[in-house]
């Protein structure tokens, strides 16, 4: 073959670089991801960071019940009474969540067929799509005097309410990744079972449930992350009063709302301003590492 | 009879219908609230809607007049957001599905996209605040405003496009490329074309989550109240997610009808566009060839 033969067959004419350049423009699109993650950080603790540096102390932040930032004299940041505002309620919303998500999963997944599993993930989808801020009008204006009335308590703005609500929000989300979980079990396990004379439970029980086991932790993992996040919800439903409850009827305020119904309010720069930054770091932080181990989690099974 | 039902047999039916009902019970507690919920709103919001309610300004503090302002304002988010989010998206899907190589690298931007959505949207908008509304200047604006929510609901249009994008068969590249063509030139003339619905659903699955977020826009760009209408993309404007938090929380006085009508219309917005989303896929699934 001689030379110029082979310049022919030269890939590199005009098609060959628009590929090139779409796929340099593409890849921008790709590592955007990435890109906006490390954004999130730099930013929030570019506005935080002098908080850390200064008044920030461990014990303090984390220990103290007393978050009195607009106090003249002694302003104090502690988030105890937040977190544990926090933890009440994204604890009792999973409570609830937790073994709903998982039945009905299991019955969508295992149980039902035809029609009334189209219609049931369906609605599941719906559920999934109502905004946190209707949830938290539903926990205000219905929620509240239902609670007040059934359980003859003065505020109906509780732990209770928001849990209820937190629970039905993270729900949908745990249900459709707990089904997809499910459906990765391969058929043939379950033909292997019901040929050995296996009711379908037993099936479901004693080999499609241990075979999910890590899609399963990763959907209640993940709805845990939702839960903990949610913030317009959290702040409607709760009462908002900063307290660490003794029973699900006190009134509690959570990280999320404390941030949204304060950061309109203080001066750009301020240390009240760079303490609610604060919190948004240690949310961050937080999601992070529970969307991480779900991840590596539900990644574990796949790899095997 | 050799196979007659033993007591063990009946024991594991009776057990395993005793799930069955249970598993029915707790699917239907968990969807009955989505047509309670509706029920509620339609009978108590139901009363305030008018044509007037969709297109007059609020009135006498926001406790009369309608939301128009509001309803506006959202269509203003919505359609900046996806400006921005709608290209970067689909990119982004195109390299994960078509160029991507299966290595480290890769599963790092999927696991980028998982904490984007993870991400809660009270963070979201510390970030919209300390990026765009103060590093890059933009003030509190429609434009700051919709790029902290482009950013937020990124992972919908990338993961619905990624989907659809890998629906389309291998079969279908190979040919193309056995035809001499290049990578591109085969997603833009027999990958895009198949996907092209599937792309839809998800862009349409992200209008209905962007018109209802409320916490990444409250300090970025929206406004509790505004007198005028914005004229552009540097106005801050109100929104019909965060007037349904002012009115059901900040107003005095107000008459119980009206914030139930403004949550009617905000959830009806996004229920309409799911259902659409649903529709075109079950649309889609009817239609494959494939």
């Amino acid at each position: 073959m001689s030379r110029s033969s082979v310049t022919d067959f030269d890939r590199r004419n005009r098609d060959w670089y628009i590929d090139r350049l779409v796929q340099a423009v593409v890849f921008i699109g790709g590592i955007s991801a990435i890109v906006f993650i490390i954004g999130i950080f730099v930013f929030i603790t570019r506005e935080g960071f002098s908080f850390i540096a200064t008044e920030f102390d461990v014990s303090g932040f984390f220990l103290s019940q007393n978050w009195r930032p607009t106090s003249e004299s002694n302003p104090t940041y502690g988030i105890l009474a937040l977190v544990a505002g926090t933890a009440s309620v994204t604890g009792l919303a999973m409570l609830v969540a937790i073994p709903f998500s998982l039945g009905a999963a299991i019955f969508i997944a295992e149980f039902a067929t035809g029609r009334v599993r189209e219609v049931l993930k369906i609605l599941v989808e719906l559920l999934a799509a109502i905004p946190s801020v209707v949830w938290g009008f539903i926990g205000l204006s219905i929620m509240n005097p239902l609670i007040i009335e059934w359980f003859n308590v003065p505020v109906g703005l509780n732990v209770l309410n928001a849990g209820i609500i937190l629970g039905l929000m993270a729900a949908p989300i745990m249900t459709s990744i707990a089904e997809d979980a499910l459906k990765a079990v391969p058929d043939r396990y379950r033909e292997a079972a019901e040929a050995m004379g296996a009711t379908r439970w037993q099936v479901i029980a004693k080999v499609v449930l241990p075979a999910a086991k890590n899609g399963l932790l990763g959907a209640v993992l993940l709805g845990v992350g939702r839960g903990f996040g949610e913030t317009m919800a959290v702040l409607m439903a709760t009462g908002h009063s900063v307290n660490i409850p003794t029973s699900i009827f006190d009134s509690v305020r959570a990280l999320t709302a404390t941030i949204a119904a304060e950061l309109g309010e203080t001066a750009v720069g301020s240390p009240h301003y760079q303490a609610l930054f604060t919190i948004g770091i240690f949310l961050f932080a937080i999601t992070f590492v529970i969307n991480l181990t779900a991840d590596l989690i539900v990644r574990g099974i796949r790899n095997k | 009879m050799m196979f007659a039902a033993s007591g063990q047999n009946d024991k594991d039916r009776r057990i395993q219908q005793l799930y069955f009902v249970l598993f029915g019970i707790m699917t239907l507690l968990l969807v009955l609230p989505v047509l309670i919920i509706l029920t509620t709103l339609v009978v108590k919001g139901g009363p305030a809607l008018s044509i007037d309610f969709l297109f007059t300004k609020p009135t006498n503090g926001m406790t009369a007049g309608g939301i128009f302002p509001a309803l506006l304002g959202t269509i203003w988010l919505v359609l900046v957001a996806l400006l921005f989010s709608v290209p970067l998206g689909v990119a982004a899907a195109i390299y994960l599905s078509e160029y991507a190589p299966e290595n480290v690298f890769t599963r790092i931007i999927n696991l980028a996209i998982i904490n984007l959505a993870g991400v809660p949207s009270i963070v979201h908008a510390l970030f919209g605040v300390g990026a765009f509304v103060i590093f890059f200047r933009f003030g509190t604006s429609i434009l700051a405003a919709s790029l902290t929510l482009g950013i937020m609901t990124l992972p919908v249009v990338i993961v619905a496009t990624r989907e659809s994008l890998q629906a389309v068969p291998q079969a279908f590249r190979e040919a193309c490329w056995n035809m001499g063509a290049t990578r591109w030139q085969t997603i833009r003339r027999v990958v895009l074309p198949n996907a092209v619905t599937g792309i839809l659903t998800g862009i349409i699955l992200e209008v209905s989550r962007t018109a209802g977020e409320t916490a990444p826009i409250m300090f970025t760009g929206a406004a509790f109240f505004l007198p005028f209408l914005p004229q552009g993309v540097l106005d801050q404007t109100m929104a019909l997610s965060l007037h349904l938090f002012v009115v059901s929380t900040q107003v005095p006085d107000m008459p119980e009808h009206l914030p139930f009508g403004v949550a009617l219309v905000l959830i009806g917005i996004v229920l309409i566009m799911n259902s659409v989303s649903i529709a075109l896929r079950m649309y889609l699934r009817g239609k494959k060839k494939w």
